[in-house]
């Protein structure tokens, strides 16, 4: 595992410094009620951020701001900036289906569509307009690959998504959303509902697939974020109950040499 | 032995007699309500086969009627009659119902949604004779005859609180993270409710659809006004006849549609209330079809379920 990271870290190294998503002052409110506070995160070029903090610290909340999938709960605003590659994804005018097409998740609890296999990688391609069978068939071949799913589903893309285990199923949806070629891959919880196998080998493809994306990961397991994340952001609720940024620095720093007494204590799990 | 182990040894020979009795009394109660409540249900069931199965014989089902004195004919009529109502009434019904059901599910607190849901329940309470009488001054006596359209027309009415209702119910129980999944992969509203949604909440629909051509096939208040019945309605006669004339598919379903039609349960009334006792036995008959036509469909319906289910399970 140690020798992964610094290999991951090493990768990285190179494209250091270039800013893929940058939040500046970024608050949402549901009604009246503000969930997330003047949170301000640069997210790093090919690298894994994670996003940690208690229960109801709003790292969901955050983690959906970045394709705008807020904008799907009733009542819910945004007030900031969120800046993908110099624009503004908050801005009126930008289009949503683009946003969510660069910007991909993969949700907590594994969810494939009531399809096959191969229809449920196809779904995305196919909704950007792609529908000779040549074209699919390399995407979702490629796709399955990058997912490290394709050994394991090659003899039976026709059969159900459900057919598969719920490892599979959460690397089928990884590949998924890799089929519309997403630039960043928002994952929340990714392995909360899985095994410790299965959770290793998400992990392990996280570190496979940073070399070409930006991930960022919310996790309630510090273990995790310690073993895959580049750079670490610790949030925690303050006394109106606003989801806050304690602390934005490598992850490294983040557990070993906290500047903030909150994330010493909550990284160490004397948190109350 | 403690003061309460002895205070309840005391007891403990004729408290657990009694309750073995009543244990006993109970089971044997609760039994025999369950017999009770059993018993219609067979009566009916065996009393239709008793007496509609004698009358049952190949010509009972390929033959139109016979006028009364000539022995034997069947009632095909209405056997065509009632497939051609479904399938009238499935087509008025289930396209506004889907529909409405998602606008339902989606915007449950809107104006529109909570008035939506009000008039289904309302209208699942309003007697299916009136659906008749409505249909009746709607369609009925501006065209100046019955016709197999009116009557589909008012089994639809009566099918669409069903169809509403169920489908609403089956896709809130669709999950939101798979609609979430959809909608993440910039998938619009629309594409997310046909090709996921609909999909998935695709087996209890369908049960719902199954559940209200069930209900409209045996009803028969609805027709009286609308379709009236007719016992010379004969599909075969039709097509051969346009397609000798050359008529266009369209005027043939029109020529379908367009005339006063039959329905099993219309004609078991019909049959019932005359005094031939041949026409008597015969409802016995046509109800026998009716009970088996309903069965063969939820049984259909069953089997095709559940192989969906292992095919989706892998």
């Amino acid at each position: 595992m140690q020798t992964k990271i610094s290999v991951s870290k090493a990768a990285t190294a190179e494209a250091i410094s270039e800013i893929k998503v940058a939040v500046k002052n970024l608050s949402v409110y549901y009604g009246k009620f503000r969930a997330l506070a003047e949170i301000n995160i640069a997210v790093q070029s090919n690298q894994i951020t994670a996003i940690i903090g208690p229960s109801g610290c709003g790292k969901s909340t955050l983690l959906r701001s970045f394709n705008r999938m807020n904008d799907l709960t009733p009542n819910a605003r945004m007030e900031g900036e969120i800046i993908l590659d110099g624009e503004n994804i908050n801005a009126s005018g930008v289009d949503v289906v683009d946003v969510r097409r660069r910007v991909g998740m993969v949700f907590q609890r594994p969810n494939p569509f009531p399809k096959s296999i191969y229809d449920n990688v196809a779904f995305g391609p196919r909704l950007y307009g792609i529908r000779r069978k040549n074209d699919l068939d390399e995407i979702v071949e490629k796709s399955l690959q990058q997912a490290a799913l394709w050994d394991e589903v090659k003899d039976k893309l026709h059969q159900s998504g459900f057919s598969l285990s719920g490892g599979q199923q959460q690397r089928l949806c990884i590949a998924r959303a890799l089929a519309v070629e997403p630039e960043v891959i928002l994952m929340d919880e990714p392995a909360s509902a899985l095994d410790p196998i299965s959770t290793l080998r998400i992990e392990e493809l996280m570190h496979d697939l940073v070399k070409d994306y930006t991930i960022i990961i919310v996790t309630h397991n510090m273990q995790q974020a310690a073993r895959v994340s580049d750079s670490t952001a610790m949030m925690m609720i303050d006394e109106h109950r606003a989801g806050r940024l304690v602390e934005f620095n490598e992850t490294q720093v983040i557990f070993t040499n906290p500047k903030d007494k909150r994330t010493e204590d909550y990284v160490t799990g004397r948190f109350g | 032995m403690t003061r309460f182990q002895q205070l309840i040894a005391v007891n403990e020979a004729r408290r657990s007699r009694r309750r073995r009795v009543v244990n006993a009394a109970m089971l044997s109660l609760t039994g025999l309500l369950t017999l009770m409540a059993l018993v219609p249900l067979f009566w009916i069931i065996g009393y239709v086969i008793y007496r509609g199965a004698p009358v049952l014989n190949v010509n009972f089902f390929t033959q139109l009627a016979r006028p009364v004195g000539m022995h034997g004919g069947g009632v095909l009529f209405a056997i065509e009659g009632t497939v051609v109502l479904a399938v009238l009434a499935c087509l008025f019904a289930i396209p506004p119902g889907v529909l409405a059901a998602f606008y339902a599910a989606r915007n449950p607190n809107t104006p529109l949604g909570i008035a939506l849901r009000f008039s289904t329940d309302v209208l699942a309470g309003v007697p299916s004779i009136v659906m008749g009488l409505f249909i009746y001054g709607l369609v009925v006596v501006p065209m100046k005859h019955f016709s197999g359209f009116a009557g589909g027309l008012a089994l639809s009415i009566l099918m669409l609180p069903t169809i509403i209702r169920t489908t609403e119910e089956m896709l809130k129980l669709v999950p939101h993270t798979l609609r979430e999944g959809s909608l993440g992969l910039g998938a619009p509203e629309w594409k997310t409710n046909l090709s996921v949604a609909f999909p998935a909440a695709f087996d209890g629909i369908i049960t719902g659809f199954l559940l209200a051509i069930a209900r409209a096939t045996g009803e028969t208040a609805p027709l009286l006004f609308t379709a009236l019945g007719n016992e010379r309605f004969d599909i075969g006669a039709i097509i051969q006849g346009g397609i000798q004339a050359h008529q266009s598919l369209f005027s043939i379903i029109g020529r379908i549609v367009n005339q006063p039609i039959d329905s099993l349960p219309l004609t078991l009334w019909t049959y019932a209330m005359q005094p031939y006792q041949e026409r008597i036995d015969q409802s016995w008959g046509v109800a026998l079809v009716l009970m088996i036509l309903v069965l063969l469909i939820e049984i259909a319906a069953r089997l095709w379920i559940e192989a969906r289910k292992r095919a989706l399970q892998g």
